[in-house]
């Protein structure tokens, strides 16, 4: 059976019982089998994958929407019984006791773990390049990055290799690899999707979402992965009907905003103009789009930096080298610097300077989003300054994950929803047309990506390159 | 030889007794159970695992600032506290920093006020166990007491001897007990204490550099240094760490040094505190707000409800016991010592209201006949004392007489009585009462050894 399908399409062809969850994961293990080694996606593959098909017999419905579907999962959520390592050496051999609740949710609703996917380790970068067990390369054209950190995701859905995955982002970690690997990427709201059982990297930060090949498949996604975990206080009681019920819904009733400031001074114009066609498609399907100023995105990124430096330097006290099996000394060079700038802005005398300063500067952002979201439903601008760069730009460049998600920072530390869905095309490389909103605001969001989606056909253009590349 | 101002500020630790721990559903009572039985991902510290807070152990904190007379802010939050020791998983403990549950209260003591500085709620760390195993030394970590909630109640340094640290610390118990949120049971560890002590040489009026007030908080400065005492698992221990410490701190003094800034542990066989680690330069905990757990947010209708379950508090009683029955004070003050024997007494002293018995000596028998109180019903006891106070001997040259055997035969309850352990009394009470075969008239027994043991001290 072909691997390019939508979940939608697959969810279809199971209820009309034309294929079978076992000729799913038959179909999908063949495409790995043809195309891992090269493009270095799974970190692991379920090896008990098939007998769990095997044990699936009914038909996706309203209490099992996803039963019988292979899903790739991010090597940063726990899966009970299957090794977990976060692109880490530090967990090389780790097999967690339990699972994440966002698996567990996937499951409950009748999805089977494909198989865990590359990262960069502890999701530090926006390259994959940090990861302990090499890069994953980009399906457009190997050479290139396919961003990060939920890079192997990406790329899992980029290249049939999934038909859908689960990533995380803290900032741009989702929808950065998305625009990249030109497929869609939901960050839900802070709080929309349960951190339980995920790695922490920045807890305050850290948001669960998908990565798909459309608008549809992510609120599908969304519909069981949503909603408030009693094990996660910081999750949030609000209500969400069906994220799939209001996609047709268009954007006639929409005001959008261009954020201008998110049109970087040094930006390829290229990728500018694929913004402004986009804005001028939503104009002409109905919405109502203005030019809009709000805070330089550029400040956000030492906020971000040092928030997310210091709790990264939190939670990785406890792979002290007494559990876990291995030492300390496995830890990368990328996380020993994120362990000592972050041990350094927590520690006293600079804990006010840097923590505290950027705790503030953080409010500034948040208020700022509140004042334009008054006036605007959506605001919209590239996800990523540019296409991917390329294998190795990344060496000697301590701050180039946070330069490149410069453009998802600033909702990312005020907590707020974003999608990426391919606007185009720069060089032969995908371009995300990144949409974002407030608090809990998903259905608009995905209705907005929906809605463009439908009228352009980026999405439906495949990478094939990396098919004719013979790596030796 | 110079004066010196004792100077003492405790820190209690309490492990609450809810159900389950701080921040998952653990139970957590773990004393005597087997190692790592109560544990789960989150009190393991496993990777991805988060904390919910315990609601009830929260309450409970408020209760116990509120029962001292604190003041309770509508905004607290948790804060990670970071340092290494193989008994806490996170490699951070779940704490308070800069926002306590409850703040500025304060106990009194027959001694004087005793500022409370503030009380907060943490999670208690696992404990580690060295032993040996086929003949090599092992350290083994049982993660079972690891989330425990933990109450820390800090003072200001407003205590200024041995006995009244150990009056202080005996009332604090004796108030969590009330509340019923404790066992604090020192030698299970359920309650520990740490003395900071110091001295403050007191120079003569013409050199008068800072005001003291011995029993407030109004030194206008401390010491350069203080000694921190740890593993004190007795009021006893307690009360001997002080003492060894103020003198040992008075010898450094005398002889021109400034004890060292550091932490020593009450070593109970040799009697002494040992130094443990140096506490010079201060540990750097890089606090920060923890960003798994939300902020708090407490509104006043719900911090008055608290309020509203805290039972009346034993200092209260004890004053009503005095006041209403005429009780003599150190009674009341030992029949409020337990919430479980201040209600029996209570009940008693109703009863004997209504049938004309006094109630000091309803208090005398409960306290020195040691009445088990889960039997003897108030009705009956207070009905019992009547009836023998009715057939009671109650001639007073009749009882002299067996006062005076009673004197010559205990010489070391009399010596033990005029030295000032009031309580020896009642051996003396006793002796009368078993040669006057039980019909001597208590009351009368006590008056007259009362007033001879007075007499023939002088």
């Amino acid at each position: 059976m072909k691997t390019d399908l939508s979940l939608r399409k697959i969810i279809g062809l199971l209820q009309k019982g034309e294929v079978s969850a076992l000729d799913l994961v038959k179909a999908y293990l063949e495409q790995i089998e043809a195309y891992n080694k090269k493009l270095n996606v799974y970190l692991s593959v379920n090896t008990k994958v098939l007998a769990l098909a095997k044990t699936i017999h009914g038909k996706p419905d309203a209490r099992y929407p996803l039963l019988g579907i292979p899903i790739a999962i991010k090597d940063i959520f726990l899966t009970k019984n299957l090794r977990t390592t976060a692109a880490s050496l530090v967990l090389d051999d780790y097999i967690p006791a339990y699972s994440a609740t966002v698996v567990t949710k996937l499951e409950e609703a009748g999805a089977i773990v494909l198989g865990k996917t590359n990262l960069d380790a502890w999701c530090h970068g926006s390259s994959t390049e940090t990861s302990d067990y090499g890069p994953t390369k980009n399906p457009w054209n190997i050479n290139h990055l396919p961003g990060g950190s939920s890079g192997g995701s990406a790329v899992a859905v980029a290249t049939d290799l999934a038909p859908a995955a689960m990533g995380t982002e803290t900032a741009g970690s989702v929808r950065g690899p998305a625009a990249w690997c030109g497929i869609v990427g939901l960050k839900p709201t802070y709080g929309r999707v349960s951190r339980y059982g995920v790695i922490a990297m920045g807890s305050s930060l850290d948001s669960p979402g998908p990565l798909t090949k459309t608008v549809e498949d992510a609120a599908i996604i969304l519909n069981v992965i949503a909603g408030k975990d009693p094990n996660d206080a910081t999750t949030s009681p609000t209500n969400f009907d069906d994220y799939t019920n209001e996609l047709e819904k268009g954007v006639k009733d929409l005001k959008i905003g261009i954020a201008r400031d998110y049109l970087l001074p040094n930006m390829d114009s290229k990728v500018k103009d694929l913004i402004i066609s986009a804005a001028k498609l939503f104009e002409k399907l109905g919405a109502k789009v203005d030019l809009v100023k709000t805070l330089d995105p550029r400040f956000a990124i030492s906020v971000y930096t040092v928030v997310q430096r210091s709790e990264v330097s939190s939670n990785l006290s406890r792979y002290d080298g007494i559990r876990y099996g291995r030492d300390r000394k496995y830890f990368g060079q990328e996380a020993k610097r994120r362990i000592m700038l972050g041990t350094f802005t927590l520690s006293t005398g600079y804990h006010d300077k840097y923590y505290k300063k950027a705790q503030k500067v953080r409010t500034l952002f948040i208020d700022d989003f509140n004042k334009v979201f008054k006036k605007y439903d959506l605001l919209i601008g590239p996800t990523m300054p540019g296409p991917a760069p390329k294998i190795g730009v990344t060496e000697g460049q301590a701050m180039f994950g946070e330069m490149a998600d410069v453009l998802t920072e600033p909702t990312s530390i005020s907590g707020l929803p974003g999608i990426s869905v391919p606007c185009g095309f720069v060089d032969g490389l995908p371009i995300g047309l990144n949409i974002f909103g407030p608090q809990f605001s998903e259905g608009i969001i995905l209705r907005t990506a929906y809605a463009y989606e439908q009228s352009t056909s980026w999405h439906k253009q495949k990478p094939v390159d990396f098919k004719k590349v013979i790596i030796l | 030889m110079n004066n010196y101002t004792t100077i003492i500020g405790l820190e209690t630790h309490v492990e609450l007794k809810t159900a389950s721990k701080m921040f998952c559903g653990c139970p957590s009572n773990h004393f005597g159970k087997p190692p790592n039985t109560q544990t789960c991902p989150v009190c393991l510290g496993l990777p991805g695992a988060l904390p919910v807070p315990n609601k009830k152990a929260i309450e409970w904190s408020l209760m116990i600032g509120l029962a001292f007379n604190c003041k309770v802010s509508n905004f607290s939050k948790f804060d990670r506290k970071h340092y290494f020791y193989p008994d806490l998983p996170k490699g951070y403990q779940i704490s308070q920093y800069d926002e306590p549950l409850c703040y500025e209260g304060y106990l009194d003591t027959s001694e004087g006020r005793v500022g409370i500085t503030r009380v907060h709620i943490e999670e208690d760390t696992g404990k580690l166990q060295h032993t040996t195993i086929s003949g090599s030394d092992m350290t083994l970590v049982d993660f079972n007491r690891s989330g425990v909630p933990l109450v820390e109640i800090v003072t200001e340094p407003d205590i200024r001897s041995a006995a009244q640290a150990k009056e202080f610390a005996q009332r604090l118990r004796s108030i969590l007990r009330y509340l019923n949120v404790s066992d604090c049971d020192m030698e299970k560890g359920s309650m520990r204490l740490e003395a900071n002590i110091s001295l403050l040489q007191e120079f003569p009026i013409s050199k008068f550099q800072f005001p003291i007030n011995k029993n407030k908080s109004q030194l206008t400065k401390l010491p350069n240094y203080k000694v921190e005492v740890k593993n004190i698992n007795s009021f006893r221990f307690m009360e001997k760490a002080i003492l060894f410490e103020v003198e040992r701190q008075k010898k450094l003094l005398e002889s021109g040094y400034t004890p060292k800034q550091e932490t020593r542990g009450w070593n109970e066989s040799k009697n002494i505190t040992v130094a443990q680690r140096s506490k010079e330069t201060a540990a750097d905990y890089r606090y920060f707000p923890e960003p798994d757990i939300p902020p708090m947010v407490f509104d006043d209708s719900y911090i008055k409800g608290v309020s509203s379950k805290i039972p009346e508090l034993p200092q209260k009683i004890e004053s009503l016991f005095i006041k209403k029955y005429n009780l003599r004070q150190q009674y009341a003050a030992l029949l409020v010592s337990e919430k479980s024997l201040a209600l029996y007494a209570s009940d008693s002293f109703k009863e004997a209201a209504s049938l004309g018995v006094d109630p000091d000596i309803v208090a005398g028998y409960i306290i020195n006949q040691k009445i088990n109180i889960d039997k003897v019903k108030p009705q009956d006891l207070v009905k019992d004392i009547k009836s023998k106070s009715e057939s009671k001997v109650g001639d007073t040259k009749v009882i002299e007489t067996w006062v005076d055997e009673a004197v010559k035969n205990l010489p070391q309850a009399v010596s033990d009585y005029q030295k000032g352990k009031l309580n020896a009394i009642s051996a003396l009470v006793g002796k009368v009462m078993q040669l006057s075969k039980g019909s001597a008239d208590a009351k009368v027994v006590l008056n007259l050894l009362e007033k001879k043991l007075s007499s023939s001290k002088n």
